[in-house]
């Protein structure tokens, strides 16, 4: 079970207390009604699905229920980072350093 | 000889001879000692055949003394529900009146038919399953699958249900080490010095690891296995210390979350009644220490499973710990060090060695003078090439290396060791590295993914000495990791003596399996031998996961522990590449078979899935209601009358509904307070229809769509203030819709100021439908004028209601005048019973879901879910009129433009009447055009809705039909398997087409 860090709550909780909420930083066009076929498709059915990682949104669902967008790694599985909605995608190197799990072990002989 | 086995030595062994233990195995009484496993108990009394194997049924005994025993596996059974099959004889402790028995035979262990299998191995190679069960199809159906069936699998489960309970505990900690051996118990004192929060587990009764057999090893001037249980005991006497003994480590998950198992009754003779059998403890480490030692190898050599061959550690357990020598005349094959001191145990204790014989030209070393020194023939450059004996090995052949005369040498067991594999499982689970160390020929932890780190011999760190000081670092720096003032240890052991082994082998042995038809086994669980494996690779197989797969080399419970260094090492000469070049598998959880029981926990029969009752639920079960499952509720179904089925019942309630009046529970119905100065608006993007117009205590049927344009909820909403709307939603759509609208208010419309409360536990609601409604309801209501003019059809009002504080809906979901009363939930059950006492006088039933059904089809009424599939569009069902027409927004506009959408031939929601006036279609059954047509039929719709409704006299049903509106009046077809029913297409509308009622 993922251990992920709610950036309104400023703690790190259980993943069963989250419900995943797709891909992050779509935004619903203003103009939604007037926009082409091709942008409508773009905006609601056309979705990454990359090897590493990830802008996605997840929801405190049973916390502060506020949805907030995380960068994940989909190979290791691991957060690089939590962010509240509404800011800019994170810069990750910056972002990896900050959240990245405490240092290793040491290394085979 | 004891009374404990003819093979137990006197003065020998760690156990105590005054604490006999009786148990059965096949049905016959041994006795064995306080702390024996049955695989030690066995051995004291001469048993070595415990078992046959999986697909040759050849005899097989024990050949290790633990966990990664692959062959000793046995039927625990204590009655009919507790018969647990796959016991490793070697870890189930005995007690008095254990029950074992052995597995895989028929009629009897010593004559099995199925090993007629031995001879006719040829048919059973690598890839056996691939090839052999290819077709034709219908032999799988009568031949081949009910042969596995019957071949499949090991052991009998269990007949009965499982008695027992199974507890769950999740535990935080600064340091949690895996392995309670020296390198573990080490780790574990100096971080619980320093102040970690600490705890501690070990797989087997008592900790100690490898100090069982260890006999040599002196710490803080103590026998070894002393040493450990007092460091245990120190550890135990600690309070931020957990030990947990029987407990096994078997899942390593991300963020160092570590799954427990531990074994609470297992090994009693009468467990207390409430305590669980086992715990299922879930961990969450600041740091994980993995001290999980070493597997010994066997050697890979011809016909090296009889029973009385095994690891020479283990005869060094059988010996040390539980005071059992193994045989009486003990050969010995190795390319390690280690089975040297396991030979030189043994001779000191009486038995005698005929040969120690060595696969190494060359051996050098203080084991091999020392073995030399006691007089033991030493054969070095030579190598067993088989073995005799039938039930039990009685002689070993032996060649030398590089040619020449065979020599066949008498014993009655067989010890070997090809050296030890780090047990790299655990480090492996947390998605770390393992690099290949090319001089020890052995996967170590390579590249760290978490917070963990590998100490003694599972890090491939060998002497003693060197695994203590490395334990010691490890605890406190993770000590100092985790902990803000961690202190520094003062821990500080001194070391005398331990093993200092080395040599290794992997793969199989001179002469092992070149040509002739052998059987040389790599896998003992799942019958794999070397060849098979280069059969693989002949085959095409190049890549391990290839071979595994197509040998089952690694695949059965003990999943390789043993085994996959020699697949590997065999694939890999047969590939002529190196080992790290053809890959290891992954190490997957978990580590040993962990049983469902544990992993379920409480989690089964009625708390497995919580059932939620409505405030009403026992006044509903007192009228003798019978329920039905909706999402997570318990809904009354239908209330039958003595003698009525559910047809009868139903009936009788649709027409007593249209007659009279009804009563009925609508409280699962989902609620949403949407309350702010902004809630109008937000209501009029999230619903496809207009709601700023929307007048205060009125009502609006709201049809909700995904941005895609189709349907994805509905329900009716009322405003209750400018700012303040009561909105209700499908039963099982409640949280999907308040997450679709915080998703909206909280990331595409955060300027809105809106709030929304879930409210469906908070509201009772009842409602009443039909002619006499307004009767029944009139004398309990104060401070609403209920007359027609003043509070008509689609309007909500606010008052008491028997003196409670009421939302009162004036609606329908039956086409009959209705009203819903919404209560406080505390309250519902009183006013339930009042309304019910005062409307059966007048002749109101109460009715169910199955009747609520009927009657809104008998309007055309839809509900979502049923009558939509999620490619249905307002227009689709007939519902265009919801949409608003000026709106320049909401959710599903554009999505509604969509080419497909507007296309022609969508499927339109319509009714279908049935021509013979009495056949039910069935829900779900295929619509067609011509019946006449060739198989496979085009399917132009579906029947999504159908019941017999009496109030019409005939059958009504719901349809999507391709083109539907333009078919009205037309005749279709239902394709049955005996008959295509004809169906002419009409409106939904059955009754009432007027619709004058519902304005009574
Ligand atoms: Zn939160």
């Amino acid at each position: 079970m993922l251990l992920i860090h709610c950036p309104y709550c400023e703690e790190e909780r259980p993943e069963m207390e989250f419900r995943h909420a797709g891909e992050a930083h779509l935004e619903r066009p203003k103009n939604i009604a007037e926009i082409s076929d091709e942008a409508f498709a773009a905006y609601f059915f056309y979705r990454d699905n990359p090897k590493g990682v990830v802008f996605e949104r997840w929801r405190h669902l049973h916390g502060c229920a506020r949805f907030f967008n995380a960068a994940r790694d989909t190979v290791s599985d691991k957060f690089l980072t939590t962010y509240k909605a509404g800011q800019p995608k994170p810069d990750l190197v910056g972002a990896a350093n900050m959240n990245i799990p405490a240092k290793s072990g040491k290394s085979g002989k | 000889m004891s009374s404990a086995g003819e093979h137990r030595i006197a003065g020998v062994g760690r156990l105590t001879p005054a604490n006999p233990v009786r148990f059965t195995f096949d049905g016959k009484a041994y006795s064995g000692l306080q702390g024996d496993t049955i695989a030690s108990a066995l051995i004291a009394s001469g048993v070595h055949l415990v078992g046959r194997s999986f697909k040759y049924h050849r005899p097989r005994g024990i050949l290790s003394d633990g966990p990664e025993e692959p062959n000793a596996l046995v039927g625990v059974r204590r009655d009919a529900a507790r018969a647990t099959p796959n016991v490793r004889a070697t870890v189930q402790e005995i007690y008095d009146g254990l029950n074992a028995v052995s597995q895989n035979r028929w009629p009897s262990l010593s004559f099995d038919v199925g090993a007629v299998n031995d001879i006719a191995s040829p048919l059973f190679s690598a890839g056996f399953y691939y090839k052999t069960f290819m077709w034709p199809k219908v032999a799988w159906e009568h031949v081949y699958e009910p042969f596995i069936r019957n071949a499949a699998g090991l052991g009998q489960a269990p007949t009965e249900p499982d008695p027992d309970h199974y507890a769950a505990q999740y535990a935080h900690c600064d340091v949690l080490v895996i392995g309670g051996g020296v390198a573990g118990l080490s780790a574990a004192l100096a971080a619980a010095e320093s102040g970690a929060r600490v705890i501690l587990c070990d797989e087997r009764a008592a900790f100690g690891g490898a100090l069982r057999f260890e006999a040599e090893a002196r710490l803080d001037g103590k026998p070894g296995y002393d040493w450990a249980q007092d460091a245990a005991a120190t550890l135990a006497a600690m309070d931020n210390v957990r030990i947990l003994s029987r407990t096994t480590a078997f899942g390593y998950y991300a963020q160092n979350f570590v799954g427990l198992a531990e074994r609470v009754t297992e090994h009693l003779a009468a467990p207390a009644a409430d305590a669980p059998r086992e715990r299922l403890w879930q961990v969450r480490a600041g740091r994980v220490i993995i001290a999980a030692g070493a597997i010994e190898r066997h050697m890979v050599f011809a016909n090296n499973d009889r029973p009385g061959i095994m690891l020479a550690s283990a005869a060094r357990t059988f010996l040390n710990h539980h005071g059992v020598a193994v045989g009486r005349k003990v050969g010995v094959y190795t390319a390690n060090d280690s089975a040297y001191a396991a030979a030189i145990d043994l001779k000191k204790a009486g038995i005698d060695i005929p040969a120690i014989v060595d696969v190494r030209d060359n051996p050098q070393g203080s084991a091999i003078d020392e073995a030399r020194a006691f007089g033991i023939r030493v054969l070095t450059g030579h190598a067993v090439t088989g073995t005799g004996g039938k039930l039990r090995v009685a002689s070993m052949i032996v060649e030398p290396n590089k040619g020449g005369a065979a020599e066949i040498i008498p014993v009655d067991a067989l010890i070997m060791s090809a050296g030890w594999t780090p047990s790299v499982h655990m480090f492996s689970q947390s998605r770390g590295k393992v690099a290949w160390d090319a001089a020890t020929e052995r996967f170590l932890p390579g590249t760290y993914a978490q917070d963990c780190v590998s100490i003694g011999a599972c890090n491939g760190t060998d002497r003693l000495e060197e695994s203590v000081s490395e334990a010691i670092a490890a605890g406190e720096s993770a000590a100092k990791a985790t902990r803000k003032r961690a202190k520094k240890s003062k821990v500080k052991i001194a070391v005398e003596g331990g093993g200092d082994w080395t040599g290794s082998m992997l793969g199989a042995g001179p002469n092992g399996a070149n040509g002739k038809v052998i059987k040389a086994f790599v896998d003992f669980q799942n019958d794999v031998t070397a060849k098979d494996i280069r059969l693989a690779v002949q085959e095409g197989m190049h890549s391990i996961e290839h071979v595994k797969r197509f040998t089952t080399n690694g695949m059965a419970t003990d999943q390789g522990k043993l085994s996959n260094l020699h697949g590997l090492a065999i694939a890999a000469e047969a590939l002529g590449r190196e080992i790290p070049k053809v890959g290891l598998t992954t190490f997957r959880a978990p580590y040993t078979p962990t049983t469902f029981g544990a992993i379920v926990g409480h989690a089964r029969g009625e708390l497995f899935d919580p059932a939620r009752h409505t405030p009403m639920h026992e006044s509903e079960v007192a009228a003798g209601a019978v329920f039905e499952d909706v999402g997570p509720w318990k809904r009354a179904w239908y209330y039958p009358r003595a003698g009525e089925d559910m047809h009868a019942a139903v009936n009788r309630e649709c027409r007593t509904v249209r007659e009279v009046a009804g009563m009925f529970d609508a409280t699962t119905l989902g609620k949403i307070e949407v309350v702010g100065p902004d809630a109008a608006e937000f209501l009029n993007l999230i619903y496809t229809n207009p709601f700023l117009k929307l007048g205060v205590g009125r009502l609006r049927y709201g049809i909700m769509c995904r941005e895609d344009g189709f349907i994805y909820d509905d329900g009716v909403v009322g405003r209750m203030a400018e700012d303040r709307f009561h909105v209700t939603t499908t039963t099982g759509g409640a949280p999907r819709v308040l997450q679709h609208m915080e998703d909206y208010l909280q990331t595409e419309f955060p300027h809105m100021k809106v709030w929304l409360t879930s409210t469906t536990e908070q509201w009772a609601v009842i409602a009443v439908q039909g002619p006499k409604a307004r009767e029944i309801i009139e004398p309990f209501v104060e401070g609403i004028d209920l007359s027609n003019e003043a509070f008509p059809h689609m309007s909500v009002r606010e008052g008491t209601f028997c003196g409670v504080p009421t939302r009162l809906f004036r609606m329908s979901f039956t086409g009959e005048t209705g009203f819903e009363i919404n209560v406080p939930a505390d309250y519902g059950r009183q006013v339930w019973e009042k309304v019910y006492e005062r409307g059966k006088s007048m002749g109101m039933c109460l009715y169910g879901t199955e009747t609520m059904h009927v009657l809104r089809a008998e309007k055309g009424y839809i509900i979502v879910g049923q009558d939509t599939d999620g490619t249905v569009t307002p227009y689709d069902a007939g519902l265009g009129w919801a949409v608003g027409k000026n709106k320049t927004d909401f959710v599903g506009i554009r999505g509604l433009k969509r080419p497909d959408l507007v296309a022609d031939g969508r499927r339109q929601l319509v009714g279908l009447k049935v021509k013979d006036g009495k056949t039910v279609l069935e829900e779900g059954a295929q619509i067609v055009a011509d019946p006449n047509q060739p198989v496979p039929m085009k399917m132009i719709g579906w029947v999504s809705s159908s019941y017999w409704s009496e109030n019409c006299g005939r059958p009504i049903a719901l349809a999507l039909v391709e083109g539907g509106f333009e078919r009205m009046g037309r005749t279709l077809y239902v394709p049955m398997p005996d008959r295509a029913i004809e169906v002419e297409v009409t409106g939904t509308v059955f009754f009432d087409e007027e619709g004058g009622r519902i304005n009574g």
